[in-house]
């Protein structure tokens, strides 16, 4: 297992060298301060709305809404991230040589994997964490909203945007960095699109639509996580709101049931294990 | 039976529907310097993939002594690692607990000792070479197989890499050496393997593959080759002589390496 650790602190000294954490951390302190002016403008228009007694709790509807774009962007940011950081990790980095030298050694191809993996799944998910309870930490400062379920909803965030470096690994056995990661980020666009089909389907209602969106859920689990996440973030908001946060701004939320997380780990169990099988048979 | 760092037996490999090895027999005994030979797409570097495990062959049978080092023919090191980074990284994974003293000692073998703490970005591509052949020698290996070690060496650095492969003979490391530079084989290997389209063509010590010498008398109908060396000349031209002939000259010739392999390598004129 030591192999795993060197070759996951190796890739992660590649990440701080060539300043790619750096440029990420400054670019979401950037971020981090455009998110709090927003949120400040938006308590701050709402105090009018306060006092109007029409069953709307607006400091509820703008704090999940907010914290729900958050949690969009976050996710995303995080998916780019893992993308980055595996999408040349067998055929990239084999063809440019890198690979070689490594994977000769007693190490081998299977712990190369898991500590390639172990290093962009680490980034990934604690970027993700980093964004989304930066965020509520800003939203809950500013317009004193915060969510009910916080844990549920960041291990949720954390756990699409490892399955996303997973997925990212596999297709890095087949496809060179370019065109794996424009396939990773493709198939992450596809699962958002399959969830807003879905949540439009659930509105209508139209089975067809929801069908879609839960095949999508099954195939691409990282995407019913992030639903999941968004249910968490507003279930409990009550009446009027409730019924209108719960279709959200990106993706409605949606209760994808207890089988959810299992079926997670099952498919990244099984995604890294075919990417080890398909490493495993291939000439470099 | 002597120990052996290299066996390989009806080794074959198919890319696709392109043979690159049709059976190939490759022996090498511990501390034995192996040159290999070839033309380009011979399937040097397929049989030396192989060896190391990063290329699975169709066919035969493959037994390789371990620790070994390798060098591939195209390699890079991260470009943001120093030199002394990179070894401490295959030290790590090779488990090699030679520390600082065996990065300095490698370094100091491939002429870049003032060179531990340049990032690989700023070295030139001989300069890189080098330092993956240090890279090949961590951990004390037992087996070294080395892809043209020395294409993008200047003359200098070819000279580095001669006496390198002196030093590894002293010390009891067995190489295998795919390179296209003959006289290279010829001064240092002690068996030489030549191999075409997949399979060997000829194999032997270099003075066996380089055969006898030959002596060229010239006469006056013209040159005539006769076997023998130096020590036949005074015979073939006194029984010349007897004979009636006139000697106008007398060469005693040796076929060189070069000959071997342009003779036995197909097109290769
Ligand atoms: N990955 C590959 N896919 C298909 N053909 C290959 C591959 N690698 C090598 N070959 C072919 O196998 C033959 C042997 O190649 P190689 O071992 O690189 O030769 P050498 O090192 O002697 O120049 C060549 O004809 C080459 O085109
Ligand atoms: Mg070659």
């Amino acid at each position: 297992m030591s192999g795993v650790w060197i070759v996951a602190q190796h890739a992660l000294q590649e990440a701080l060298r060539r300043r790619v954490l750096l440029v990420v951390l400054v670019l979401t302190v950037v971020f981090g301060g455009l998110y709090a002016w927003g949120c400040h403008a938006l308590f701050d228009d709402l105090s009018g709305f306060r006092d109007n007694d029409d069953g709307l709790d607006a400091t509820a509807l703008a704090g999940s809404t907010i914290v729900g774009l958050a949690m969009f962007g976050g996710l995303f940011l995080g998916v780019v991230l893992a993308t980055f950081l595996t999408a040349g990790a067998v055929r990239g980095d084999a063809e440019r040589g890198l690979l070689q030298p490594l994977v000769v050694r007693p190490l081998g191809r299977g712990q190369y994997l898991l500590g390639r993996f172990l290093a962009a799944a680490t980034v990934a998910a604690l970027y993700v964490l980093l964004v989304y309870f930066g965020a509520i930490l800003i939203t809950g400062a500013i317009g004193d909203w915060w969510p009910a379920h916080p844990f549920g909803s960041a291990f949720r965030l954390a756990f699409g945007a490892v399955l996303v470096a997973a997925l990212s690994l596999l297709g890095s056995v087949f496809l060179g960095a370019t065109a794996n990661g424009i396939l990773m980020l493709m198939a992450y666009g596809a699962g958002l699109l399959a969830g807003l089909l879905g949540a439009i389907g659930d509105a209508i209602p139209s089975p067809t639509l929801q069908h879609i969106a839960s095949t999508a859920s099954w195939v691409l689990p990282f995407e019913a996580l992030y639903r999941d996440a968004l249910r968490l973030l507003v279930q409990d908001v009550p009446g009027v709101t409730g019924a209108i946060v719960q279709l959200g701004p990106l993706g409605g939320s949606h209760d994808a049931g207890p089988l959810l997380i299992p079926w997670a780990i099952v498919y990244l169990a099984l995604v890294l294990a075919a990417a080890g099988w398909a490493f495993a048979r291939r000439d470099l | 039976m002597s120990p052996r760092a290299l066996a390989i037996a009806g080794l074959r490999k198919r890319y696709g529907r392109h043979d690159a090895l049709r059976g190939v027999d490759l022996v090498i005994g511990e501390g034995e310097l192996v040159g290999l030979l070839g033309p380009n797409g011979a399937g040097k570097s397929t049989l030396t993939k192989i060896a190391c495990g990063l290329v699975r062959p169709s066919g035969g049978e493959v037994a390789v002594a371990r620790p070994f080092g390798y060098l591939a023919e195209l390699f890079r090191f991260p470009g943001w690692c120093t030199a002394d980074e990179v070894l401490v990284l295959h030290q790590r994974l090779t488990g090699s607990d030679g520390g600082a003293r065996e990065r300095g000692e490698l370094l100091e073998l491939v002429r870049l000792e003032g060179e531990t703490t340049t990032r690989v970005e700023a070295m030139s591509k001989g300069m890189q070479q080098r330092l993956g052949l240090a890279q090949a020698m961590v951990g004390s290996p037992r087996l070294l197989l080395l892809d043209e070690p020395t294409s993008a060496l200047d003359p200098g650095g070819r000279r580095t890499v001669r006496d390198l492969l002196e030093e590894l003979r002293r010390r009891g490391v067995a190489v295998l050496l795919n390179t296209h530079l003959l006289s290279e084989v010829e001064q240092v290997c002690d068996r030489v393997v030549i191999i075409d389209k997949g399979l060997v063509v000829a194999a032997g010590t270099p003075a066996e593959l380089e055969g006898g010498s030959g002596v060229e008398v010239e006469l006056a109908g013209g040159v005539r080759r006769f076997e023998g060396g130096r020590e036949d000349v005074p015979r073939i031209v006194a029984e010349l002589v007897a004979a009636g002939e006139e000697v106008f000259g007398v060469r005693v010739t040796r076929s060189t390496l070069e000959d071997v392999y342009l003779d036995t390598v197909a097109d290769a004129r």
